[in-house]
C-alpha cells in the first residue's frame, strides 16, 4: 500500500510498440499487411458411428462460426466408423482451427484435409416440367445423367460430378422450369494409394499440420 | 487425493454370465485384498458408485431427485465417499469445480434429470472455459420415455455438448460403470475439462454384474506429452537470443504441476514472469522477476512488458481477450513460443511462431536442457524495474471512511499463511482480491476466470475447504455476486466448514456500474442495489457468524474474529461505493495504454 502515489506517464506519453499483428493475431509487416482470402477446403473426418456424433460436429462448426458449405455423412466398410466430408470456406487460419477443433472431439478418429487432386463428387436430383421430354433427355445425356422418373408432367433426373458440372447442368435445365432440386454436398476420397484417413493408427497426437511453423501460412 | 480404492474381487461365474461385451470391460486388476464380494443383485447404479470408488473419489456434491435416486440409493451403501448435499445444483457444480482446482483431481457433481441437469449447466460451462477437471452425473428419464417430453426430461447430452470435453448417454447397465470411469479419466487426462454421463433410470436400476475397472481413456485419445526436440531446440535458440524476453504463465502451468519447473527456468535464465489470471500463483509475486499479472486489470508494468517484449514464452494459456485486449496490439514485436497440451490452442487467438506441443512441466524441462545460453536481460530487467516504480499498484486511503476494499484484501492477506486458499465471485471484488493479494503458491486462487460466473464464491469456498481441510479458506464476494448463490451458506453451516466470506459491499454490481460511468455517460441502469440485505444478519439467520466492518479500525479485529470462529463467518464489509478498479485496459484496447484513473480513461 503506497497511499496514493502519483502515477507514471499517462497513456499518450508511454513507449508504444511499433510492430503490428492483424486481426487473426498474426504478426505482419506493417508495410505489407497479410491478407487471408477465404479458401474452399474439403475435410474428411472418420468418426465413431454413434448417435449424436453428427450433432456434435455440426454444433462445433456452428458455434465456432466456421462457414460450412456442405456436410455429408455415411457408413464405411468398418461398421463402427462413419466418414464425414465437410466442405468449408474459410481463411487459412480458420481452416487450420476447424481441423484442430474437429480432431479434439473424442468421437473423431481422424481428420484430413484433401487437396484438389482428391476424387470429389456431388449428386443432384432435379425435377423439371415434362412437356419437352426429348430436349430434357438430350441435356441429361450431355451431362452423363440418368433419368429416374418420367411422367406426363414431370421428369426427374440425377447428375453426378463436381460442383462446376452440377452448376452448369442446373443452368441448362432452367429452360424447362425446375420444379424442385436436391443436392447432396460433396463426398470425397483421396486419389490413388494415399489413404483418406489413417484408420489403423487412430491417434489424437498432433499431426504435421498442427506443429508446422506458420511461415507457410503467411500467404 | 488420487489414491485409488482397490478393485474388488471379480466373481468369475458372474462375469461369464455377463457375456462377451461385459467381459471385455472387466479387464480389472487382480484384487489386492478381496474382502468385498459383489452384491448378488448389483445394479447399474452400483457400478456407477464402484467406478467412482475405483477412481479414488472422496467427495460428491449434489442434489437428490427422482431420476438420480437409484445412484443415491447405491451411494447409501458406500462407505468410501462422502456426499455433500448442496442447496442448488449450480452450487454442486461450482463446489466440485473448486474441489478439482484445489486438489488437481476431478471433482464430482450429481443432479437429477431435467431441471437438476440444467441447473448444472452454468457450472459446466464455467469448468469448460477454465479447463477445470469435473465429472457431472445426471439422472435421466427411463430410456423408453426418452424423446417423449416425459416429466423432468431434458436432452442433457444436447444441452451440454458445447460445454463439456466429453459427454455420453449411458444406455446399458453392463457398460455404465465403464462409462463413468471413462468420463473421469477424460476429465483428468490431457487438457483437463468437464465431462458428463447421463444416466437413465432404467439403466441405473437394471441388474448387472459387470465390474468397472480403473478409469481409462479411450485409445483414440492421446494427448501430446513431450514436444518435438527439434522444435524445442529452435525455440530455445530464439529465447536465448532475445533482448526483452518475457514468460507468460497461464493456468496450464498450474494444471500440469509445472510451477517448480517454471520457477527454476525463470530464475536460471533471469527472464521476467507474468501470469494470466488462471495462472495466478504459478510464480511467486514476491520474486524479483515477477511482474505479476497482465490483462484488462493487470499491473501497468506487466502490460508494458507484454507489449514491448521481443520474445514471449507463453505456457499453458489460451490468450483470452481479457488478457490480450486487441490482438493487433498484443506483443506485436514478439516471437511467440507457445507451449500447450491442446493443439487447437496453437494460433487460435495469437499466432505461435514456435509451437511446442506437450505437457508444460515436460516441455519446460526440455527447454531448460536445450537452452544454449541465457539471454542477456540486464537492461530489460532494469526497464521493467523502472516501470514497477512508475506504475505501482496503488489506491488512496483517506484516514477516515469510507473504507477502501483494497485495504480489506491486503489486511486479510497479511494475517494469513501463504497457502491460504482464496475463492472469489465475479466483479470488482474479484479484481481487488486478485490485485491486492500477494500470490505465492499454485492452487490457492479459485475463481471463475473465463465464464465470469457471478455467484461462484460461496459454493467454491465450500468445495475448496473440503479439498484442503487443513488450510485457511477465505472467499471474497460482492453483494451482487453473493445474492446469486448465498443460499449455499446453509451447506457451510451444516457441514461446519471453517471458512470466511468477505462481502465487499458497495450496493451495486460494481463492475457494470464502473463501465456505465466510463463508457455509458454514467447512466447507471440496473447496476445499483440500494436494497441489499444486511449480510451479517442474513448469515446469522443461516446459523453462521455474522460480522460487519464499516471503518478502518475495525478491519483487523473483525478478520481475526472471523478466523478464530469455528465455523463459517460472513463479514459484511461496507466499502466506498465510489471506488473503481484500476489499472484498466478498456475492452479490446491496447494493453500499453492502460488507465490508472478516470482522467487516463478519457484519453483512450
Amino acid at each position: 500500500m503506497t497511499q496514493g502515489e502519483l502515477p507514471g506517464p499517462g497513456p499518450d506519453a508511454r513507449q508504444l510498440p511499433e510492430g503490428r499483428r492483424n486481426e487473426d493475431g498474426i504478426r505482419i509487416d506493417p508495410e505489407a499487411e497479410a491478407e487471408h482470402p477465404p479458401e474452399r477446403t474439403v475435410l474428411s473426418a472418420l468418426v465413431k458411428h454413434e448417435p449424436g456424433v453428427l450433432a456434435e460436429i455440426s454444433g462445433l462448426f456452428s458455434r465456432r462460426q466456421f462457414n460450412i458449405e456442405s456436410l455429408t455423412v455415411g457408413a464405411t466398410i468398418d461398421d463402427d466408423l462413419a466418414r464425414m466430408t465437410i466442405v468449408i470456406e474459410e481463411p487459412r487460419p480458420g481452416i487450420d482451427q476447424a481441423k484442430k477443433q474437429l480432431e479434439k472431439r473424442i468421437p473423431v478418429v481422424s481428420v484430413r484435409e484433401l487437396d484438389d487432386e482428391a476424387v470429389q463428387r456431388e449428386l443432384v436430383i432435379l425435377k423439371v416440367n415434362g412437356d419437352r421430354p426429348d430436349e430434357v433427355n438430350a441435356i441429361t445425356d450431355m451431362y452423363d445423367g440418368t433419368t429416374l422418373d418420367a411422367g406426363p408432367r414431370t421428369i426427374t433426373v440425377q447428375i453426378t460430378g463436381d460442383e462446376q458440372k452440377i452448376d452448369d447442368a442446373v443452368d441448362a435445365y432452367e429452360q424447362f422450369g425446375i420444379r424442385e432440386l436436391v443436392r447432396t454436398g460433396y463426398a470425397a476420397l483421396a486419389r490413388g494409394e494415399a489413404p483418406t484417413a489413417q484408420v489403423k493408427q487412430p491417434n489424437k497426437a498432433p499431426t504435421e499440420s498442427q506443429v508446422a511453423t506458420t511461415e507457410a501460412d503467411d500467404d | 487425493m488420487s489414491e485409488r480404492a482397490s478393485v474388488p474381487k471379480e466373481d468369475e461365474q458372474d462375469a461369464e454370465a455377463a457375456g462377451a461385451e461385459a467381459e471385455a470391460e472387466t479387464d480389472a486388476e487382480p484384487p489386492a485384498d478381496g474382502e468385498r464380494e459383489q452384491e448378488p443383485e448389483a445394479t447399474g447404479a452400483d457400478a456407477v458408485v464402484r467406478a467412482l470408488e475405483n477412481a479414488g473419489v472422496e467427495y460428491l456434491f449434489g442434489v437428490q431427485g427422482g431420476a438420480i435416486m437409484p445412484v443415491y440409493d447405491a451411494l447409501y451403501r458406500s462407505d468410501e465417499m462422502t456426499h455433500v448435499t448442496m442447496a442448488h445444483e449450480q452450487g454442486a457444480a461450482h463446489a466440485a469445480d473448486a474441489y478439482g482446482i484445489v486438489t488437481g483431481d476431478p471433482g464430482v457433481c450429481m443432479a437429477t434429470s431435467g431441471p437438476g441437469a440444467t441447473n448444472l449447466v452454468t457450472g459446466l460451462a464455467d469448468a469448460s472455459m477454465d479447463s477445470d477437471p469435473l465429472v457431472a452425473l445426471t439422472g435421466q428419464v427411463p430410456t423408453d420415455f426418452v424423446g417423449n417430453d416425459a416429466f423432468q426430461e431434458t436432452d442433457t447430452i444436447g444441452v451440454t455438448q458445447p460445454i463439456t470435453k466429453y459427454n455420453t448417454f449411458a444406455d446399458d447397465s453392463d457398460a455404465v460403470g465403464t462409462d463413468v470411469g471413462t468420463a473421469w479419466a477424460l476429465a483428468n487426462d490431457g487438457r483437463q475439462g468437464p465431462t458428463l454421463v447421463d444416466l437413465p433410470k432404467d439403466v441405473t436400476q437394471g441388474e448387472t454384474d459387470a465390474e468397472p475397472g480403473l478409469p481409462e481413456t479411450p485409445d483414440t485419445y492421446q494427448p501430446p506429452e513431450r514436444a518435438e526436440p527439434e522444435n524445442v531446440a529452435t525455440a530455445a535458440e530464439v529465447l536465448a537470443d532475445a533482448d526483452r524476453p518475457v514468460i507468460l504463465a497461464g493456468g496450464g502451468v498450474i494444471k500440469a504441476e509445472a510451477s517448480e519447473e517454471l520457477r527454476e527456468f525463470a530464475t536460471e535464465h533471469e527472464v521476467p514472469v507474468i501470469t494470466t489470471m488462471p495462472g495466478t500463483g504459478a510464480f511467486p509475486e514476491t520474486h524479483d522477476l515477477s511482474l505479476e499479472i497482465a490483462g484488462m486489470h493487470g499491473t501497468g508494468y506487466a502490460n508494458l512488458a507484454v507489449s514491448l517484449t521481443d520474445c514471449l514464452l507463453a505456457v499453458g494459456t489460451r490468450f483470452d481477450d481479457r488478457l490480450t485486449g486487441d490482438v493487433r496490439t498484443f506483443a506485436p514485436d514478439a516471437d511467440v513460443i507457445h507451449v500447450d497440451i491442446d493443439p487447437a490452442e496453437i494460433s487460435k487467438n495469437i499466432e505461435a511462431d514456435y509451437p511446442l506441443l506437450g505437457d508444460a512441466a515436460a516441455v519446460l524441462d526440455q527447454l531448460a536442457e536445450a537452452m544454449p545460453a541465457s539471454p542477456d536481460t540486464d537492461e530489460w530487467l532494469e526497464q521493467c524495474q523502472t516501470w514497477k516504480e512508475e506504475y505501482p499498484m496503488d489506491y488512496e486511503t483517506p484516514e477516515d471512511d469510507p473504507l477502501k476494499p483494497q485495504y480489506v484484501v491486503e489486511k486479510y492477506d497479511e494475517l494469513t499463511p501463504a497457502d491460504t486458499v482464496v475463492a472469489a465471485g465475479v466483479g470488482q471484488h474479484q479484481m481487488w482480491a486478485w490485485q491486492y493479494w500477494t500470490w505465492t503458491e499454485p492452487r490457492t486462487w479459485v475463481t471463475s476466470h473465463g465464464l465470469g460466473t457471478m455467484g461462484y464464491a460461496v459454493p467454491a469456498a465450500i468445495g475448496a475447504k473440503l479439498a484442503a481441510p487443513d488450510r485457511e479458506v477465505v472467499a471474497f464476494d460482492g453483494d451482487g455476486s453473493f445474492l446469486m448463490t448465498g443460499q449455499e451458506l446453509t451447506v457451510a453451516v451444516r457441514e461446519n466448514l471453517n471458512i470466511t466470506i468477505v462481502v465487499l459491499n458497495n450496493e451495486a454490481v460494481g463492475m457494470v456500474r464502473q463501465w456505465q460511468d466510463g463508457f455509458y455517460e454514467g447512466r447507471r441502469m440496473a447496476s445499483e442495489y440500494p436494497w441489499v440485505p444486511q449480510f451479517d444478519k442474513l448469515a446469522e439467520a443461516y446459523g453462521a457468524q455474522g460480522l460487519r466492518i464499516e471503518s478502518y479500525d475495525e478491519v483487523e479485529e473483525t478478520i481475526q474474529e472471523a478466523r478464530e470462529y469455528d465455523g463459517p463467518s460472513v463479514i459484511d464489509a461496507v466499502i466506498d461505493p465510489a471506488e473503481n478498479v484500476y489499472p484498466m485496459v478498456p475492452s479490446g484496447g491496447n494493453n500499453a495504454r492502460f488507465a490508472l484513473n478516470e482522467d487516463h480513461l478519457e484519453q483512450l
